[in-house]
Order: C-alpha cells, then sequence, then structure tokens
C-alpha cells in the first residue's frame, strides 16, 4: 500500500508577515497609500529633526543669564532662572512652603480616594471636602492663628491657575447640579428661571462675563461691600461654569430610564429623598467623565484671568518674556507653558477616559 | 348591617398636596429672583448716582478720537463710537468667518485622516489632535503672535512667496484684485454657466429616475462652467486688475494686507478648533455600522458613491450637532483677541470704548447681546441645516 506522507508546510511569503509584511499593508497597500506615506514621512522630516534640534542638541541647558545662551537651539536657562516665579507668582520667598504644603496636603488627603477598597469613601469625601478648603485658605492667605497674611495680588504662578480651576470647579458643581435639575422641573417658572440663566452663560464668552464681574459687579453691590480681583474673577468663572456643569449633569439626568422615578415614587420617596437616593448617585455616576472634562475646559479658561490682569502662569510667563534682562525668550517661554499645560490637560483627559471605561455598567442595552 | 368604617378619604393638609406646593415654590422662585434683580438695579442706581455716570446710550454718536488698526468700513479718528461699535462686530465676524471655514477643511481632512488605514498618518493625525486640543486657545495666540509673527523680518527683508505676497512683522501682503469694465460681462457669463450647469443636473436626475440610465452631470456643466467665463474673458479681456503690494521707502503700498494680529488669532484659532472637529468627525465616521458599506458594496456601487451616497449622510447626521457648539465656542473664542490687541468686539468696545466712557453696563450689555446673538443666529441656521439632513424615522 501507498503511503501518503505530508510534505512539510511551505513558509508564508516572505513579504505578508514580519516587518515586510506589516510596512506592506499598512504603509504601502496602494499606490495611493505609499504617496501618503512619503507624503507623511516628508512631514516628519521637516518638523522633528529641527525640532529635536532646537529643543534638545543645540539648546542651553545650564547658566544664570541670558549671556549663557549662546547655542542656536532653545535657552532652557531662562526658564530655569525664572521656574519659581512661573510656580507661585509674587508670593513671598520664605512662605512658599505654605503653598507646597496645601499641595502636599491636597495630594495625601485625596489620595485615599482613589484606593478602590477604601471603607466609607463617600463620608471620607464629605468631610474633606469640607475641612480642606477651610485648612487651605488658612495656609494660602493667613491673618490668623498665627500665619501672616498674604494678599491675593502676591499670589500668581502656577498656584494661581491651581486656586481658580480647583475652586471654580468645587462652586459650579453644586450651582450646576440645581440648575440642572431645575431644568428638569414640572414646574414652569423654575423651569424658565434655570433655562434662561443656562442659555445667557452659555451664550457668552468667558472674557466678557470675567470683564463683567470685574467692571460691573463692583456697581452691583452696595457701597462699602467690595471684593479683590481674584475673588471678583471666581464669581464670574463659578457663574459661567455651573451653565456648563448643568447641561453635563442633564444629560445624565436624562439618561437615567423612567422606571427608577416611577420605583423610587411608589416607595413613598419625596422628590429630595428620590433625588438625593436613587437619581442622583446614578446620574452623577454617569457623567463623571463629562464632569472631567468640563473641568480639563475650565483649565484651559483660567488663563484669560490674564485679561483682567490676573497673573496666572500664563500671564507670568508673558511677564518674564518682556523682561529687558531676558529679550527674545517668548518661544522658550510660551513653549514651557504649552508643555505644563498640557501635561496637565493630557492627563485628565486620560483619566477621564480612564474612568469612562470603569464605570461602563448598567443602563446599557 | 351598618359600616362603621369611614368611606371618606382622611382629609390631608393643604400644606401638602403636591399641586399647592409647587404653586407655592414657583411664586417664592419667582419673588426672590425678582427681589434679587431690584436689589441690583437698585444698587447699581445709587453707585451710578454717586459716581455721577449718567447711564444710556447718548454715547453711542459722541466722537471716538482714537485710531483702529483694521477697519473694514471707512473710519476716521472723528467718527462716532456707534461706528467703532460696527468695526468692531465687523472684525470679531472676519475672524469667525476666517476661522470657521479653516477649521471645517482642516478639521474634516485631519478626521479622515485618524481613521486612515494608513499607520503613519494615523499617528500623525492623532498626534496633531492630541497636542493642539490640550493647549489652552489663549496660549496659542500668544505663541503665534509674539513668538512668531513678531520675531519675522521687518519690511525690508520679508519673506517673499512668488513676488506677491509678502510676510513680515508688520503682516501679510498680497495682491488686491479690483474689478475692470470686463467684470459685468464675466460675472454674466458665470451666472448663465451655473444656472445651465444646475438644470443639467436637475434634467439629468430626472431622466435617472425615469429611465434608470446615468448620465455624467460633469460632462454637461465642466464644458458649461469653464466654457462660458473663458469665452468672456477672450472676448473682452481680463475681469479683475490685481494691484501687487510695492516696498516704497519702509513699507509696502498698495495690495491688501492681513495684519499679524489677524494671522496670529484665525491661525490659532482655526489650529485648535480643528482638532476638535477631527474628533467629531471620526466618531461620525464611526458612527456609521460597516454593514452600511457592506450592503452598499453588494448593491453593486463602486467605492466613491458608497461614500458619497451612503456613508457621508449618515454620519453627517452624527457630525452636525456638535459641529455646531465648535462653530459657537470658535466664535465665543474669538473674543481672545483682547490678548493682542486685535480690534475685535471685546478689546475694542469693551476695552477702549469702556475705559474712555465709563459706560461699563451699556458697553457690557451690547457686547454680551451681540455674543448672545451671533450663538443663537448660529445655533439656528445649524438646527435648520441639522432638521433637513435629519433621518426622517417612523
Amino acid at each position: 500500500m501507498q503511503v501518503h506522507t505530508f510534505k512539510p508546510d511551505l513558509p508564508p511569503p516572505l513579504l505578508s508577515v514580519g516587518v515586510l509584511g506589516w510596512l506592506r499593508a499598512n504603509l504601502f497597500s496602494s499606490w495611493f497609500n505609499t504617496l501618503l506615506t512619503l507624503f507623511a514621512a516628508y512631514l516628519v522630516w521637516l518638523i522633528v529633526p529641527p525640532l529635536l534640534q532646537w529643543a534638545f542638541l543645540d539648546a542651553d541647558w545650564v547658566g544664570t543669564t541670558r549671556a549663557d545662551c549662546t547655542g542656536d537651539g532653545a535657552c532652557w536657562v531662562f526658564v530655569q532662572q525664572r521656574f519659581s516665579q512661573f510656580m507661585y507668582g509674587f508670593y513671598p520667598t520664605e512662605l512658599r512652603w505654605r503653598v507646597d504644603l496645601t499641595l502636599w496636603l491636597a495630594v495625601i488627603g485625596a489620595a485615599p480616594l482613589f484606593i478602590p477598597q477604601m471603607p466609607r469613601k463617600a463620608v471620607y469625601g464629605l468631610g474633606f471636602l469640607v475641612v480642606y478648603p477651610l485648612l487651605a485658605y488658612w495656609l494660602l492667605h493667613g491673618g490668623f492663628f498665627g500665619l501672616s497674611t498674604v494678599s491675593t495680588s502676591q499670589w500668581g504662578g502656577l498656584m494661581l491657575t491651581l486656586v481658580i480651576a480647583s475652586v471654580g470647579i468645587a462652586g459650579a458643581l453644586p450651582l450646576g447640579i440645581v440648575l440642572a435639575l431645575g431644568r428638569r422641573s414640572d414646574m414652569p417658572a423654575i423651569r424658565v428661571i434655570c433655562v434662561t440663566f443656562i442659555e445667557f452663560w452659555r451664550g457668552v464668552p468667558l472674557i466678557t462675563v470675567l470683564f463683567m464681574s470685574s467692571v460691573m459687579l463692583p456697581l452691583f453691590l452696595p457701597e462699602g461691600l467690595s471684593f479683590d480681583k481674584l475673588m471678583r474673577a471666581l464669581i464670574g468663572v463659578i457663574l459661567f461654569q455651573s451653565a456648563y456643569i448643568a447641561e453635563v449633569v442633564r444629560g445624565g439626568l436624562q439618561a437615567i430610564p423612567k422606571g427608577q422615578y416611577e420605583a423610587a415614587a411608589a416607595m413613598g420617596l419625596g422628590y429630595w429623598r428620590m433625588m438625593g437616593l436613587v437619581i442622583l448617585p446614578q446620574a452623577l455616576k454617569l457623567v463623571i467623565p463629562g464632569i472631567v472634562n468640563t473641568f480639563i475646559a475650565l483649565f484651559k479658561d483660567t488663563s484669560l484671568v490674564i485679561i483682567i490682569g490676573l497673573f496666572d502662569v500664563l500671564n507670568s510667563i508673558k511677564q518674564a518674556t518682556t523682561d529687558p534682562a531676558w529679550l527674545g525668550m517668548a518661544t522658550e517661554g510660551y513653549v514651557f507653558a504649552a508643555l505644563l499645560f498640557w501635561i496637565f490637560c493630557f492627563g485628565m483627559s486620560r483619566y477621564s477616559m480612564h474612568l469612562e471605561r470603569k464605570l461602563d455598567t448598567g443602563h446599557k442595552r | 348591617m351598618q359600616t362603621t368604617a369611614n368611606t371618606s378619604r382622611p382629609r390631608a393638609s393643604v400644606w401638602t398636596d403636591p399641586k399647592v406646593r409647587a404653586w407655592l415654590f414657583q411664586i417664592l422662585a419667582v419673588i426672590v429672583v425678582v427681589a434679587l434683580g431690584w436689589y441690583l438695579f437698585d444698587n447699581t442706581q445709587t453707585n451710578l448716582e454717586k459716581r455721577g455716570i449718567i447711564s444710556g446710550f447718548a454715547f453711542l454718536n459722541n466722537s471716538a478720537g482714537f485710531g483702529i488698526a483694521q477697519h473694514l468700513i471707512d473710519y476716521s479718528e472723528s467718527d462716532t463710537y456707534g461706528r467703532v461699535f460696527v468695526i468692531g462686530l465687523l472684525n470679531t465676524l472676519l475672524v469667525s468667518v476666517i476661522g470657521i471655514v479653516g477649521a471645517t477643511i482642516l478639521g474634516f481632512i485631519l478626521g479622515v485622516a485618524r481613521l486612515s488605514p494608513n499607520w503613519l498618518i494615523g499617528k500623525l493625525a492623532t498626534v496633531y489632535i492630541e497636542t493642539f486640543r490640550n493647549i489652552p486657545p489663549l496660549l496659542q495666540i500668544f505663541f503665534w503672535y509674539f513668538a512668531v509673527m513678531l520675531s519675522l523680518p521687518g519690511p525690508r527683508q520679508s519673506l517673499e512667496i512668488g513676488q506677491a505676497f509678502f510676510l513680515n512683522s508688520r503682516g501679510l501682503y498680497m495682491p488686491a484684485p479690483s474689478p475692470t469694465e470686463a467684470f459685468v460681462t464675466f460675472v454674466g457669463a458665470l451666472v448663465v454657466a451655473i444656472i445651465g450647469a444646475v438644470l443639467v443636473a436637475r434634467w439629468s436626475k430626472k431622466r435617472f429616475e425615469a429611465t434608470g440610465k446615468l448620465f455624467p452631470v460633469s460632462l454637461g456643466a465642466v464644458p458649461l462652467l469653464l466654457g462660458l467665463p473663458g469665452l468672456a474673458v477672450l472676448l473682452t479681456g481680463n475681469p479683475l486688475q490685481w494691484s501687487t503690494p510695492e516696498l516704497t521707502g519702509f513699507n509696502f503700498r498698495g495690495g491688501w494686507v492681513m495684519i499679524p494680529e489677524l494671522i496670529a488669532l484665525t491661525l490659532a484659532l482655526t489650529i485648535y478648533t480643528a482638532a476638535f472637529i477631527a474628533e467629531n468627525v471620526r466618531s461620525g465616521i464611526l458612527a456609521v455600522s460597516h454593514g452600511q458599506t457592506e450592503a452598499a458594496r453588494s448593491l453593486g456601487l463602486p467605492a466613491g458613491k458608497t461614500l458619497r451616497l451612503v456613508i457621508i449622510p449618515q454620519a453627517l447626521r452624527v457630525i452636525i450637532p456638535p459641529l455646531t457648539s465648535q462653530y459657537l465656542n470658535l466664535a465665543k473664542n474669538s473674543s481672545l483677541a483682547a490678548g493682542i490687541g486685535y480690534p475685535d468686539m471685546v478689546s475694542l468696545f469693551a476695552g477702549t470704548v469702556l475705559n474712555q466712557t465709563g459706560q461699563a453696563i451699556e458697553v457690557i450689555a451690547i457686547t454680551m447681546s451681540v455674543y448672545l446673538a451671533i450663538s443663537i443666529s448660529i445655533s439656528m441656521l445649524m438646527n435648520w441645516y441639522n432638521k433637513r439632513i435629519a433621518l426622517i424615522e417612523r
């Protein structure tokens, strides 16, 4: 009997596996794709080598003055020399430990909230939200319990940016939730008030809001009552941002099936209990990524306070570039600012995407 | 038998009746809002009186007395604040329109590029989007203005592009067209050609629906659109005269100039908004299920028609609403012009005019209502378009 023996398999064609195969599938699959690849490669070649040359190879890293920048590339000495000003603004040098301590307290205090197994997270979180702002105000502003006063006109740099962004979101969140509930209310008068408020703030740019809070707020308030510049900016930011938060929260409220409302009503819960115990916990969980995205937008928008003369990180850098001792450093300064903002915003957007995946449960049909 | 049970429901207190409560609550809310409004109004009145500011819009007729770097309509220093307002409004609209057109084109290209099967193109688009949407627009404007535009060489060493475009620290100089006598005939020919092309397209669609026979529209339209205006140019001469900018002394004369503020502002807003539009476009295209492509291909539609007749109409439905809010954002972000002193609505009117006149309430109210009006008109326009292309569901 004849025995059939299989011959060993031939290896796959060299052009369809490994690096060559990948190249062929992803870069050179057709003449058009090849053309695109060549075009893109040309673009990369046009941008990346000069950029690397400027930012790293030709750059000056060590030194103390403008004269130390001899190369053709970037002069990072400038950023090094002005770094503390970019971070703290005009905050007195010997008191800067207070800013650092505030930041560390925030990091240490908030850390347990990110541990999934932590028991009684909600209680701890609420406690933190109540205690921390008071502590932060005491540390940053001082004036009582043995700390000397540092007026807000001396605040600046990244620290001011973070203060505006975090106070803005902390103030806008509760207001936004109330507005969203009002907009979904059955009572026509409440609905009209909330819709008008939301649409008004969403329709105007933040700059005009800041202008308004800086020139019109003093007119609105009775004689003798006045806020400092930072407080006025914060009021504007909170009102503006609460309208955006309200729309995000409304999205969450609308995503909750009607059965949840009906079930809560059938259990005999009144409006506030229904919202507080059944609807809002579910709705807010749904919109956490949206809130983080709003926070990213707010963080970018804080740069606008430059218009009303506050020294946030962007304004500190802008002022430093006009220093006669460091002329021609605009590119370095703005690239550094861009890097700073980018790290924060990109980090937060990654975190929001992570949350979106983690919280993606329920209500999916 | 007698029932002792009380058949009537126990009378609840009026206060627990939801309807009564709703009424009370609303009345209370309205009272609070009105009282707050009156309180602010009253404070404002007293404060204005104390500072001796006369409210009203009469200041709009006063002479402004300052120069403006860019005005689309004639302006001199003796003109009124009212005219300054119009100039600011036009400048804002100019930035918004240029920005919207540029960001839409760039955004669609990037959105499609990010989905490209070509790995390098996809990655490049991703890097672009992730970089530029995470940097504040004001910072980008500052970068283009202070770091790029202002460090360009002066007029004498300007960068030349084809002997007609000159880029220097005072802006971009370009040739300006002005119509000649032949312009009227040229436009006439063009209008006739467009009408003809539309008629051809209509006729071809009608025939296709009646008989199923295709008539390529371009076969009739292209010769019409190129031929008639071309004939007009041949017969009557060049319809447009181009005046190129020339270096005389220390500056350029003639032609059009885009001031550096305008260039920096439009560049930054276009680049920033395009990154967001690209993401909208990408999610819109991804929202069209792959089955649609497969179905279209199995019906025998070629790739181009699949895209044009099946994918894009469905993707647009998803893209339009977020695109609207991007346009709104761009129009509102154009107010960042105040940061670099481009004479837009905010920096010109809410800045200079407010400082000169001290009419804070009127000026801010006008500025805010203009932005509200722009926002509302853009969203109404886009809602109308959205309704037109929306899927009609049963």
